[in-house]
């Protein structure tokens, strides 16, 4: 069986975690993926340089939804400087599937990536 | 129609249920073979060499417009080669459009569009001030009568599609470009859903303009097509600027070449267009009345199918193209897509280049299977066993 229907991927579908909004987040940003149209916005909150707190919003996909659950968990506890070298195989690493033949899958795997670059103007 | 004996033709549909011919149709070996006979033995720059290689390349070249206008019931003047579709509604947009539409003009449009038939028009009212309507649907998907004949008045230009990439929808072609013409608009017709598999007579339609794709349509990617009617086209200005549309150039000025030179700047796509024509032969050895019967029944055994699955909300009207649109709850179309792909089932999921449309009807995105006269029953059947999978998987 091929990676969308990974059992984990789905059940993050189902139920995601840091699912959500955070009122005082001090960096958020939303990100659209043209192919579909989905959009999901990424919240940041940071105390004394370390990311306190990360939830999303958004529709999408079973790919970015388990995407942006795990990759908001992952940067909880980071610290803020931190953030600049997290790349694409860091997220890739958290979805545990090969999507290199599959660059439209990819955008929705890249999604919170996205987000969280522009929330924190890094592009 | 023998769909196994056309099945030989097509020998990538072995290993796949390719259900997408909306996006694009596959090539028959024929159309395949003759790019690379054309490489291989005529290769030489159209409308340009006196030397017989060139000659000859610009007689084939300028024999599928003579097809093209058969095809079509036009003559072959009125014949404008172009890259795609979309090429061909800009070059009217900036060709008329821009020449013609004023500030206290009317552009209308349908819901029913693919961007390619709204953005230019929406660009269009944008750049000249021009007022900019879209006719509504009814629930079923059908363009809402009442909406139309109110937004018709008054208006100079009126772009609709012969068939929606999503719902399928057919309007009444004939009727429409009557509307149209009693409300003194300019008529164009986007085809490139229904050229495919429905016979053309822009003569028997009253159209102003036409267009299509020859890549839906057994063509190579790279040849669109534009009709206009002649004095249209000559009162028109060019599109592309450069060779081949001009009669002379000096230093001080150029005046332009007649139609449909005028509006083929640049050496064209000449290997697609010669695809374009063997793709013409083979559709007319099926006959388009077979093709259009067959894909009728097998579209109309594609809704059926779908609408007895309880967990399928299919989209648009019964009466409809080759093409089934459909939402499942709480599973994204792109989820849909990638599981079917794991079955080897190719269909199309996302906003289908219809933003509007997906808006109007309140969803994000759907999933979308299509047909073509090479597909079998049996792919359709796949097809609902894969959708039963998925319902399955996301329980």
């Amino acid at each position: 069986m091929e990676e969308i229907s990974q059992e984990f991927i789905i059940e993050l579908y189902k139920h995601p975690q840091n699912f959500g909004t955070i009122e005082d987040a001090q960096y958020k940003a939303q990100i659209y993926n043209t192919t579909c149209g989905d959009a999901i916005t990424i919240f940041i909150k940071v105390k004394d340089g370390i990311i306190e707190d990360a939830k999303f919003m958004g529709k999408g996909c079973a790919i970015s939804q388990a995407s942006s659950s795990l990759f908001t968990g992952f940067l909880i506890g980071k610290k803020l400087d931190e953030l600049k070298n997290i790349d694409k195989d860091e997220v890739l690493k958290l979805l545990k599937i090969d999507l290199s033949k599959n660059p439209t899958r990819m955008k929705c795997a890249l999604l919170p990536l996205d987000a969280m670059r522009k929330a924190l103007n890094f592009e | 129609m023998d769909v196994d004996k056309i099945r030989k033709d097509f020998p990538i549909l072995d290993n796949i249920v390719y259900l997408d011919s909306a996006a694009t149709s596959q090539r028959p070996a024929s159309v395949i073979e003759s790019i690379n006979k054309f490489y291989k033995d005529q290769n030489s720059n159209v409308a340009r060499g006196l030397y017989q290689l060139a000659e000859e390349a610009t007689f084939e070249y300028e024999q599928v417009r003579k097809k093209t206008s058969k095809f079509i019931s036009s003559n072959e003047n009125e014949v404008i080669f172009t890259k795609n579709t979309t090429e061909a509604i800009n070059l009217v947009m900036r060709g008329y459009g821009e020449k013609f539409i004023k500030k206290e003009d009317k552009i209308v449009v349908t819901m029913l569009e693919h961007h390619s038939n709204f953005v230019p028009w929406q660009e269009l009212a944008k750049r000249t001030g021009a007022k900019f309507e879209v006719v509504g649907l009814t629930p079923e998907g059908n363009l809402d009568e009442a909406d139309l004949v109110q937004k018709l008045k008054g208006a100079n230009l009126f772009a609709f599609s012969a068939a929606s990439n999503v719902l399928g929808t057919m309007p009444d072609l004939k009727r429409l470009c009557k509307l149209a013409k009693d409300a003194g608009a300019i008529s164009l017709v986007d085809a490139a859903q229904y050229a495919p598999s429905h016979k053309i007579s822009v003569k028997e339609f009253g159209c102003d303009f036409l267009t299509f794709s020859g890549h839906k349509m057994l063509s190579p990617f790279g040849v669109g097509v534009l009709y206009g009617k002649e004095e249209l086209l000559e009162s028109m200005d060019p599109f592309l600027y450069g060779s081949e549309m001009i009669r002379t150039v000096t230093s001080q000025k150029s005046d332009w070449n007649t139609s449909p030179h005028k509006f083929e700047s640049g050496t064209p796509n000449v290997a697609a267009v010669i695809g374009l024509g063997v793709a013409l032969d083979y559709l007319n050895n099926l006959e388009m009345e077979n093709i259009t019967s067959y894909t009728q029944s097998l579209s109309a055994y594609m809704y059926s199918r779908l609408n007895e699955l309880d967990f399928i909300h299919v989209l648009g009207p019964e009466k409809r193209t080759g093409l089934v649109s459909f939402t499942i709850d709480k599973v994204h179309p792109h989820d849909i897509a990638a599981i079917l792909n794991e079955d080897k089932v190719c269909v199309r999921s996302g906003h289908h280049c219809a933003m509007p449309l997906h808006e109007y009807l309140g969803i994000p995105a759907s999933t979308r299977a299509s047909i073509y006269f090479y597909n079998k029953k049996s792919e359709i059947d796949q097809l609902i066993v894969s959708l039963e999978k998925v319902k399955k998987l996301f329980g």
